[in-house]
């Protein structure tokens, strides 16, 4: 069972992490996380003759390892929840239309690792399942043509922009199993401070997270001290120093505090712009370093905040500022 | 000499483009549409002429330039035709570019493909 | 939150780092002009062949277009252009990589509404509105010519 508290929901059963997996590309292979990676495919096209397919091919891959991880089949799933960053979610329907499994598609943009994470676990805790899975990904490719411009196109980036995360992601959520446990979620309000650059959106994302933090600690009762670390999603360079402003203004200091997109590239030395974006961005980050070390118990809690900007390229030409989003996830490495 | 000033006036016209970028919110592709608008009204308004005899190519391969051959085109035409000549003007004098830039956008789809930036 | 839009934007402008204008600009003029410099030599080249000026002209235009889409269809061209920014974008090489990259990136979506339609989705506007303002400027040196020549 499990309690609405708020904006947030408290699980009395707390459900299980019982397998992850992630896979990346090229970039992520040549910065710092690279060693944590369940799989590294290298050639981003996957020998698929489209981006779209390949971003298909790498959610495959996550599906694979985190289903051997939690020593299961497909059979075993009753719910999956997934998402991706192309046009009508169709990575995400292109791979799961060749597994037979009941499937809803989730657009969250960058932040459906934690949207679907949240759903697989209140599906999970509420006891409407045994088991359920979060599956998400980007393509630096498939989102480039979709968001931006061609891959040929001789473009300069501004120094706010980010870079599309290659990568998979994919959370086996249980009724019973070992840690880590998920604790609580709080999905997110949109929040639109009126930032128009498409080229800045750790910008747009910046105060949705604050929300959804903020709300999350009047809902609990926690501090920021509570926690071994807090992640947002993929806020960048800008997103998070945003972040920490609004947070201090609102009296809340985050010491212990770490952005995915800051963390899977190495911003300097690999060109990133102001660092990840993307969903693969959050899922890599989240189950190629988070996971691991709530597991092992290095971290005993850890707060992960998935953030999205929710525009789409029409609507960026047609003037309109960008709406923001986060959810929050609270893991922890006991019940 | 020639030389010369075809390397520095071309670069300068290409630092202005760098401004608007850094310092304006404009798009790569509003500042081309602004760079061949202006270089129809600068060439019209008879400023442009002479720095392309003086410059060279460094007057005509930046994207003014290709404004100002548009307007030429429609000039020439105009004399030679009457009214006319501004509507077929323009794609005349342009034709050579724009036809190569196609052909080369073909072909090259037909043997390139699309890479990996990373 | 307390915080409002106005405050927002203000904060979001001191917390974005800005571009290196001094080096974009360095890039952009060597490159630039660079571009320029090599279509000097060319016509140079092609005038003492012995082909007239307008037509060494045109030949340049078309033999640095090719240029350009042999380099972006490597991808050569895009990486410089992560550096050199305008240098690449202002001259006529530029114009063609906007041509040529969209054509090899919608390949996959077939010739006539792939390549065919989305050739001039970047280019197409420069062509548009050039050839608006050469029309109105017809129009105008016609009666101009009638009124006061």
């Amino acid at each position: 069972m499990s309690l609405k508290k708020g904006d947030t929901i408290f699980f009395e059963n707390c459900p299980s992490i019982t397998g992850f997996a992630t896979v990346g590309g090229k970039k992520e292979s040549e910065g710092p996380l690279a060693e944590e990676f369940d799989c590294i495919c290298v050639d981003t096209r996957m020998g698929e003759e489209c981006w779209e397919k390949a971003e298909s091919a790498y959610q495959r891959s996550a599906v694979e390892k985190a289903l051997n991880k939690a020593g299961i089949t497909l059979g075993d799933i009753d719910y999956l929840f997934a998402g991706d960053l192309q046009n009508q979610c169709t990575a995400s329907a292109y791979t799961v239309r060749d597994l037979d499994v009941q499937f809803a598609g989730l657009y969250g943009a960058c932040s459906t690792m934690a949207e679907s994470l949240s759903l697989a676990s209140s599906f999970v805790g509420s006891g409407i399942c045994n088991r359920a899975m979060a599956l998400t990904s980007s393509h630096f490719c498939a989102a480039e043509r979709t968001f931006r411009t061609p891959l040929e196109y001789g473009g300069q980036r501004t120094p706010t922009a980010q870079w599309t995360v290659t990568a998979a992601g994919a959370v086996v959520v249980s009724a019973q199993g070992g840690a880590p446990y998920v604790k609580s979620v709080t999905l997110g309000h949109i929040r639109d401070f009126g930032i128009i650059d498409i080229n800045n959106m750790g910008a747009a994302m910046a105060p949705a997270a604050a929300e959804t933090i903020l709300r999350y600690f009047a809902d609990s009762g926690k501090k920021p001290i509570d926690f071994d670390h807090i992640y947002t999603g993929d806020l960048g360079l800008v997103g998070s120093t945003l972040l920490q402003e609004i947070l201090k203004q609102e009296g809340v200091t985050l010491p212990n505090y770490s952005d995915c997109g800051m963390l899977i590239y190495d911003r300097l030395r690999q060109d990133v712009g102001a660092g990840g974006s993307g969903c693969g961005c959050s899922a890599a980050v989240l189950c190629a370093h988070i996971l691991p070390e709530v597991q092992s118990g290095v971290m005993k809690n850890v707060l992960f905040v998935a953030t999205g900007a929710l525009m789409s390229p029409v609507t960026f030409m047609q003037g309109e500022s960008i709406p923001g989003i986060a959810h929050l996830v609270h893991i922890s490495s006991q019940k | 000499m020639n030389f010369v000033w075809a390397f520095v006036i071309g670069g300068l016209i290409c630092v202005a483009g760098q401004l608007l970028m850094d310092y304006t919110k404009l798009t790569p592709a509003r500042i081309l549409v602004t760079y061949v608008v202006a270089g129809v009204v600068l060439s019209a308004l008879g400023w442009y002429e002479p720095l392309a005899s003086f410059a060279g190519c460094g007057a005509t391969v930046p994207l003014i330039g290709f404004g100002h051959l548009l307007a030429q085109g429609v000039l020439d035409s105009v004399e030679k035709i009457g009214l006319i000549g501004a509507l077929t003007g323009g794609f005349t004098a342009a034709a050579g570019g724009i036809t190569a830039s196609l052909v080369c956008g073909f072909l090259a789809a037909v043997f390139g493909q699309s890479k990996d930036q990373s | 939150m307390k915080l409002t839009k106005e405050e927002y934007q203000q904060m979001t402008t001191e917390a974005s780092p800005k571009s290196q204008v001094v080096r974009d600009c360095i890039w952009a003029f060597c490159v630039g002009g660079g571009i320029c410099l090599l279509g000097e030599v060319l016509k140079y080249f092609y005038c003492k062949w012995g082909l007239t000026l307008t037509d060494a002209g045109t030949l340049t235009s078309a033999t640095l277009i090719a240029l350009s889409a042999i380099c972006t269809m490597f991808g050569w061209y895009q990486k410089l252009a992560t550096k050199a920014g305008a240098g690449t974008l202002v001259p006529i090489t530029g114009f063609a990589n906007a041509v040529v990259s969209p054509a090899i990136e919608f390949k996959t979506e077939g010739y006539i509404t792939g390549v065919g339609a989305k050739m001039f989705v970047i280019a197409g506007p420069v062509i548009v509105y050039g050839m608006l303002a050469s029309v109105a400027w017809g129009i105008i040196w016609y009666f101009w010519r009638i009124l006061f020549a």
